[in-house]
């Protein structure tokens, strides 16, 4: 539009160069990104053998035996199962993420959708698809409900997401142990202790045993858990949604600038609910692996899941695949843990601080890739110019 | 003599690219030296180097006819030199005289700040240089150009005797240029050696003793001000021939784009910032909007694109009412926006060029196919882009932070012309760019223009005003206060107008017809008219 001559000239034979250019740039960003987790890793190994020795350990000792542990195919499934519910947890913190939302209250949200899942689940009688379904949709739709909770209290009372998620946290346990108290006093507990009423069979998930059982034998009650197949389901669709979808662009938007995205017509109250809900909603099936391996929700429910999916979406920089690398290193230093126990060869803790020491060093590391791309993108983008120029 | 300032071969690389090739500037004391050159000439790196903000690579550097080296501009502090950033450093909750000895305050007894030495020294200070402040008024209650005093004192009362003042003329209005240059003057009465970067060649003619052009990192040359016009250093600066808009005749209709209807808009106390605001633009017509910032152009802007509460009348867009829509929906029915402030309301700056392309525009083609967002497409969007508009990348998957101002600036007009909007609200779409990236935004509104777009064009740059405008309507304390024909007004004029020191009755701000719409004779920059003179005169 400028100068006719300038469009005739740069179209025709620059085109190839660009594309190849183009695709250069996006292998350097892919390897950039990659560089900064795997130096964390690295760093942290050599931080927590220090630490181990130290202690008087032996870190190589430690390795091998957390390794040879590994190698087992029980522990293996153990591992993904333990995964599984951490990865959706840390595609649910990330949603928030993406939109500089910081949802700390996935920990209220899955166990309240969880005990209500438990609770619809066991009430009722249904065919098996119809049951399972409508167990994980009462998970999301309460998880739902919860996590758009804080955020209706955000968008139209200003109140600050982190406040709002963490009391309704506060609540959400509040309200768990007096539903508990309550079924327990009317009694229909007593022969299988303190708890929601058990889910039939119809209402479960199948597991995929199948899978392992490729490999080996698995032991009698082990099992892979169905939710494994969920999880993907989450991951992809959190994909597209994000970076397929105009949806997922405004999200991004918002979250990357929301002065520019507003002038862009990205309307931010909308975009705030419309993130917690669904935040909410994935955060809401954390929960659903433990209800169906243990068939109902007990005062013993695993704890802890949201707090831990912040830390793997953090570790896989709200990447659909870097969540699920996070989530499986989590899950490895989790299931290895016990060995080291065992074995004695060094104290447990040991899996604590490197999941410090790694968390630490990912986020500086992520920082100084950052850093490193913009300066050599705007060194090669001034070369540019300085080329167009002269 | 002995030269104040003497830089010799002074080269600075970054990687990839070289700020400063090779650069010679000579600063006898006591004169005023404007350096002036196109964004990304290496006045600004130039300017680091002497303040101590960066080392040179090669080079050698003379103070007074001593060599130095500085690592910081502690150093440069320590040699007499002070610098005065475009972008004021001060505080706006302390006091005049607590914001100059910030990091220098005299110490009493007992760690006590020694209050009474300090104003004794600054009112020296001021009354040595003929600069007028009052100690103790509150920064925020002070207005631009005597925030501008409060700099230069700042540096000043730390024993400044060169003074590197960054385009200090960017933020002022016309009034407040003269007082400056009066400061500038005086300053330089007492012995002071000023260096100072500008774009308005107009006002370097005025005001410098000599002048330093630099071009892509290198000296080009150096000339007293009696030698030249603006058109010359115009063209060392650019290194060719100006690119002349050619004489645009009007194109204005008589069909109404955009028609605004007793608009008022409030502000968080419920006082209007906008009052009864009516006005019309037509296709094919550029309306300029004068106003010395803060008067409501932001909230007027907010108000047309949906992202202020208008609190009553109506804004129709080819006869439909907008007033309530929402923002995309506006944008969708084809008001195109170039924001005032490109990076903090036009891009996302970590994502790549093609995702900023898409931003106002991301649920229509090219850009979406139904809800899904097509990546293909706005890849091929932003080619288009980035050739038609002439963005300087070398790929469109950097993201929108390394590309240059100018060049960030040329993406956003670009995706907002590529849209073929139907109103163009532009809010000082040249702001910070540099001549050549200037000329390109021209040429897209005026080919725009005659294309049938109305535009609403907001600026600081009166000259632009002039030049492109076919109507200038002025904007004073939230209302429309007159309305002026281009072809006629001199930018002093329209200054004493937006101060409101004047006062249009001949005209209601709501009637400018299309016959009332005057005859734009001549491109931007009015480029025959002495009066106006600044970059854009060819020669």
């Amino acid at each position: 539009m400028t100068d006719s001559t300038v469009t005739d000239e740069s179209e025709e034979e620059p085109k190839v160069r660009l594309t190849r250019a183009a695709a250069d740039s996006r292998l350097r960003q892919i390897l950039l990104s990659a560089a900064a987790p795997l130096g964390a890793f690295v760093f942290s190994l050599i931080a927590s053998a220090i630490v181990l020795i130290a202690a008087g350990s032996n870190p190589i000792e430690a390795a091998k035996d957390m390794l040879d542990h590994a190698s087992k195919l029980e522990v293996q499934v153990s591992m993904i199962n333990r995964a599984t519910p951490l990865y959706i947890s840390g595609v649910a913190a990330a949603i928030g993420f993406k939109m500089n939302l910081f949802n700390i209250g996935v920990e209220g949200q899955y166990r309240m959708a969880a005990i209500f899942a438990a609770f619809v689940g066991g009430a009722v009688a249904l065919p098996s698809v119809l049951h399972i379904a409508l167990i994980l949709i009462t998970a999301m739709v309460v998880g739902g409900l919860w996590g758009g909770l804080a955020g209706v209290l955000y968008t139209h009372r200003g109140v600050n997401e982190v406040i709002g998620t963490i009391m309704l946290n506060g609540v959400a346990l509040g309200v768990i142990a007096w539903l508990v108290r309550r079924w327990q006093a009317e009694g229909n507990i007593v022969q299988v202790g303190v708890g929601t009423e058990p889910i039939d069979e119809s209402g479960l998930l199948p597991n995929l045993n199948f899978i392992p059982e490729l490999f080996g034998d698995l032991r009698a009650n082990e099992e892979l858990t169905g939710m494994l197949v969920i999880a993907i389901v989450v991951g992809v669709v959190y994909y597209l949604l994000l970076n397929r979808t105009v949806f997922g662009y405004d999200l991004r938007a918002s979250g990357l600038n929301p002065l520019a995205a507003r002038a862009g017509g990205v309307p931010p109250r909308k975009m705030a609910l419309a993130a917690m809900l669904m935040s909410g909603a994935v955060g809401g099936l954390v929960g659903m692996a433990e209800i169906f391996d243990k068939t109902r929700y007990d005062p013993n429910f695993v704890g802890f899941l949201g707090f831990n999916g912040i830390a793997v979406a953090l570790l896989g920089r709200n990447n659909p695949a870097g969540i699920a690398v996070g989530a499986l290193l989590w899950a490895f230093l989790d299931a290895t843990s016990d060995i080291l126990q065992v074995t004695q060869t060094a104290p447990k803790e040991i899996i604590d601080i490197m999941r410090g020491v790694i968390l630490l060093t990912v986020v500086i590391g992520y920082e100084v890739v950052r850093r490193v791309r913009e300066r050599t993108e705007s060194a090669r983008t001034a070369a540019r110019l300085a080329e167009a120029t002269s | 003599m002995t030269l104040a300032i003497e830089l010799t071969g002074i080269t600075k690389r970054f990687p990839g690219v070289v700020a400063n090739d090779n650069v010679s500037l000579a600063v006898a004391p006591g004169e005023i030296h404007a350096v002036c050159g196109e964004n990304g000439a290496g006045k600004s790196t130039l300017m680091k180097i002497l303040f101590g903000m960066q080392s040179p690579d090669e080079g050698t550097m003379r103070i007074h006819g001593e060599e130095v080296r500085f690592s910081s501009p502690a150093d440069a502090i320590e040699r007499g030199i002070g610098m005065v950033h475009q972008h004021f450093m001060l505080a706006g909750q302390l006091t005049v005289l607590e914001n100059v000895i910030l990091g220098t305050e005299p110490v009493a007894s007992l760690g006590r700040i020694d209050f009474k030495a300090a104003e004794a020294h600054l009112l020296e200070v001021g009354e040595a240089y003929g600069l007028d402040v009052d100690p103790h008024d509150l920064i925020e209650t002070l207005e631009v150009g005597e925030r501008q005093r409060v700099e230069i004192i700042k540096v000043l009362y730390r024993g400044a005797q060169i003074l590197i003042l960054d385009e200090p003329t960017a933020v002022l209005v016309p009034h407040e240029v003269d007082e400056l240059f009066r400061n500038m003057r005086e300053l330089k009465a007492a012995g002071e050696t000023i260096l100072f970067i500008d774009h308005k060649l107009e006002e370097v003619l005025q005001i410098a003793d000599t002048i330093t052009v630099l071009r892509q990192g290198r000296t080009v040359a150096t000339v007293k001000p009696a030698d030249v016009s603006t058109g010359d250093l115009a063209e060392m600066m650019v290194g060719s021939e100006l690119p002349t808009p050619q004489t645009s005749r009007s194109t204005v209709t008589d069909k109404t784009a955009l028609s605004i209807r007793g608009l008022t808009v409030l502000d968080e106390d419920d006082r209007p910032v906008l009052n009864d605001v009516s006005l019309e633009v037509h296709r094919g017509e550029v309306v300029g909007l004068a106003g010395v910032e803060g008067n409501g152009q932001t909230e007027f802007v907010g108000a047309i694109i949906g992202t202020e509460d208008v609190e009553a009348g109506s804004i129709r867009l080819l006869g439909e009412e907008i007033a309530h829509s929402t923002v995309r929906r506006r944008r969708n029915s084809g008001i195109g926006y170039v924001p005032q402030d490109r990076q903090e309301e036009g891009l996302l700056l970590f994502a790549p060029l093609w995702e900023n392309a898409a931003l106002g525009h991301q649920t229509r083609k090219p850009f979406a196919n139904g809800r899904w967002f097509d990546r293909f497409g706005a890849r091929e969007r932003t080619e288009a882009i980035r050739s038609w508009f002439d963005v300087r990348t070398p790929d469109i998957e950097v993201t929108a932070n390394s590309l240059s101002g100018g060049n960030q600036q040329k993406l956003i007009v670009g995706r907002e012309m590529a849209a073929e909007p139907k109103v163009l609200i532009a809010a000082h779409p040249t702001r910070g760019i540099d001549i050549g990236a200037q000329a390109a935004v021209w040429d897209d509104i005026r080919a725009a223009r005659a294309d049938g777009m109305g535009t609403l064009l907001i600026s600081a740059d009166l000259e632009e005003l002039i030049g492109l405008s076919d109507t200038i309507v002025v904007i004073h304390k939230g209302e429309l206060t007159a309305t002026l024909d281009p072809a006629t007004i001199t930018p002093r004029e329209l200054g004493s107008y937006m101060t409101g020191s004047e006062q249009d009755d001949a005209e209601t701000p709501d009637g400018p017809g299309p016959a009332a719409a005057p005859e734009t004779a001549t491109g931007p920059k009015s480029q025959g008219d002495p009066a106006s003179g600044d970059a854009g005169e060819p020669q």
